[in-house]
């Protein structure tokens, strides 16, 4: 840009950072949860965590004929169902299924038979289990990721897509620009305000910088069919749907006969899956049931490779044969699947699906170390303004005000979805949508008096409110459910992840109150040493 | 503070457009030549160019910010883009 290679990526990378950080941090906080949504979802809907203590003792063959036994009475006639059987991270049988739209619907009607409709069944018993509420749970912070809220689902993706591109546009630069990046990762010097900032957003993003890269580029890669047409139009022009069925060549459906047939017995099905994988299936995917055309699809665990696309058998619903082992996927459609299995990190296990965590809260730290070194260092810019007891330029206080928005603002937002979770009424109409709606009113909230008073004051404030908040949820979940930290630590292992929810909240609002007490002492230091004109530290300046 | 001259901020618009906009074409034109290029099925073909286009667009955009000046990374992005922009059109007139 302006002198060398160095100076002009320093720029791009300010900027490229800049305008879209606020995004970010919520893109990098909601995927970062999304890791563990199967959990966040249990813990939100505590009437079946009593079904979940004890431990499964039926086979998944036994569990899966439950399951179809339910839905051969609830949903003969469904477009599809879905199971998925008990496994590590999911305690319980979860079936769902799909209706057939019919003619003279109207598109309302027909969007609701589309929607899933589903049933828990206890393992032990078979029962179903008490109905739970009504939440999206994990579901919810996965879509808004990438789907955003209160929009089209494809201006979301348009949104996060760009802001994506300039993220990835912001890393490479990054790290051109850093010339010292080995050293820089052990340099840390606290207390020396801008170079702290500095060392801080250095650390964090060059300790996971491998992750941040990784992530964003296949982030990417997730929608890139959609984000780079150009290649399918060359080759495929108009015909895209045939680009999707030899891509993901195992997504074919078949069209139902309207010929009634039995489901032919699934048990068989599941024992011959395990034995040839030597693990059991845990998802089944049914279409056409009851009809001559009726498919058996079984999904292998995943676990055992980084492709997202798991191997799968197929059997005929109403003989009950096997038709085919899935076709196995070209090299470089292997590698596609693969980038996109690292995404979505299906395969992690306990171990590997933590680190994951911890390089998501690295992203969202890397984030937000980089928004306020751009406050701290254009402040500087205006030192000799400020100490004449002028205020700073007004794009200092958009970004002071967009960084407590965001950075202590979302973590409110987090916590209220999860308190409105417990305290909403049960039998509340629409209920799942009033969740997301306290999320969105907490968050604006948080935005809105963070512009009105962008001051050190009003971060301390927010920061003790989002402590309070998700330090307060073990207290929460005891109060309101039975299933406290006092049962889930010592119960079965269904009941980890309840805990795990409660423990790794609670640490997360620590975190952010030693933020508050921090900054608290930070003023304090600063009143001290300038009695004389205490409005004249801005927030962070000193820190 | 120094302060910022109208030529200085007409040069950043300048590159602005031409890294965001100048840049997806170039890249989706590229993307096109590597699918039609590559010697394998369809479906990998396809798979490849798009999976590589995100590294081209980071590439063009970066260097459109790098280069001396605003006039050449327009001259640059347009000269590349009508290159690879001919060389597609004539491939697709020999298909």
């Amino acid at each position: 840009m302006k002198e060398g290679l160095r100076q002009s990526m320093a720029w791009v990378h300010t900027w490229s950072g800049l305008l879209v950080c606020w995004l970010l941090l919520l893109v990098f906080m909601g995927g970062t949860a999304a890791y563990y949504k199967h959990e966040i979802t249990f813990w939100m809907k505590p009437e079946l965590h009593k079904a979940a203590d004890a431990p499964s003792r039926v086979t998944p063959a036994e569990s899966a004929t439950l399951a179809v036994r339910e839905l051969q009475q609830r949903a003969p006639t469904a477009n599809a169902w879905f199971l998925d059987l008990p496994h590590e991270r999911n305690p319980l049988i979860y079936a769902s299924w799909t209706n057939p739209p019919s003619k003279g619907m109207t598109r309302e009607e027909r969007r609701a038979a589309f929607r899933t409709q589903n049933f828990t069944l206890d393992p032990m018993t078979g029962e179903k289990t008490a109905a739970p509420r009504d939440t999206r749970g994990g579901e919810f912070l996965y879509r808004l990721h990438f789907d955003l809220y209160y929009m089209s689902a494809i201006w979301g993706r348009w949104i996060v897509g760009v802001a994506s591109m300039f993220m990835l546009v912001a890393i490479v630069s990054g790290v051109i620009t850093h010339k010292r990046i080995f050293k820089d990762f052990f340099t840390f010097r606290p207390k020396k305000g801008q170079r702290s900032w500095l060392d801080a957003h250095n650390a964090t993003a060059v300790l996971a910088l491998p992750f941040h890269l990784m992530i964003t580029y296949t982030g990417l890669v997730t929608l890139m069919f959609m984000y780079m047409p150009s290649a399918t139009k060359a080759l495929y022009g108009a015909e895209q749907n045939t680009m999707f069925s030899e891509v993901f060549p195992n997504a074919e459906r078949v069209k139902p006969a309207r010929e009634l047939a039995p489901l032919a017995d699934i048990g068989p099905m599941l024992q011959h899956a395990e034995r040839a994988w030597g693990q059991a299936p845990t998802r089944v995917v049914v279409t056409n049931p009851n009809d001559a055309n009726a498919r058996v699809e079984l999904h292998r665990p995943s676990g055992q490779q980084l492709s997202n696309i798991e191997p799968s058998m197929t059997f005929d619903g109403a003989s009950g044969a096997l038709l085919s082992d899935a076709k196995p996927l070209s090299a470089t459609l292997d590698a596609r699947a693969a980038i996109y299995g690292l995404h979505v990190a299906h395969f992690a296990d306990t171990l590997l699906r933590a680190l994951f965590f911890v390089c998501g809260l690295a992203g969202t730290a890397m984030v937000a170390t980089g928004a306020l070194l751009w406050g701290v260092k254009e402040r500087q810019k205006y030192a000799k303004v400020i100490a004449k007891g002028g205020k700073a330029g007004f794009g200092v206080r958009l970004v002071d005000a967009l960084n407590i928005g965001a950075i202590a603002g979302l973590p409110i937002a987090f916590a209220a979805y999860f308190w409105a979770n417990r305290l909403l009424p049960v039998e509340m109409g629409e209920r799942s949508n009033a969740e997301a709606n306290v999320f969105f009113i907490a968050w604006g909230l948080a935005a809105l008096l963070a512009q009105v008073r962008p001051t050190r004051a009003m971060w301390r404030f927010q920061l003790t409110v989002g402590a309070v908040l998700l330090a307060g949820i073990p207290v929460l979940n005891a109060i309101t459910t039975d299933t406290h930290l006092g049962v889930t630590l010592f119960g079965g292992p269904g009941l980890r992840p309840v805990a795990a929810f409660d423990i790794v909240v609670m640490l997360l609002g620590l975190l952010l109150g030693w933020a508050a007490w921090w900054l608290g002492r930070k003023a304090k230091k600063a009143a001290a040493r300038q009695p004389s004109n205490p409005a004249s530290t801005t927030p962070l300046e000193a820190a | 503070m120094t302060t910022i001259t109208w030529r200085y901020r007409g040069g950043v618009a300048a590159r602005t457009v031409a890294a965001i906009g100048g840049g997806y074409v170039l890249t989706s034109i590229a993307s096109a030549l590597i699918a039609i290029a590559l010697p394998l099925p369809r479906a990998d073909a396809v798979t490849i160019a798009t999976l590589l286009s995100f590294v081209v667009y980071t590439c063009v955009i970066l260097w459109v910010f790098a280069t001396t000046s605003a006039l050449r990374a327009w001259i640059g992005v347009v000269a590349v883009s009508a290159v690879l922009g001919a060389a597609l059109w004539i491939v697709g007139r020999m298909a």
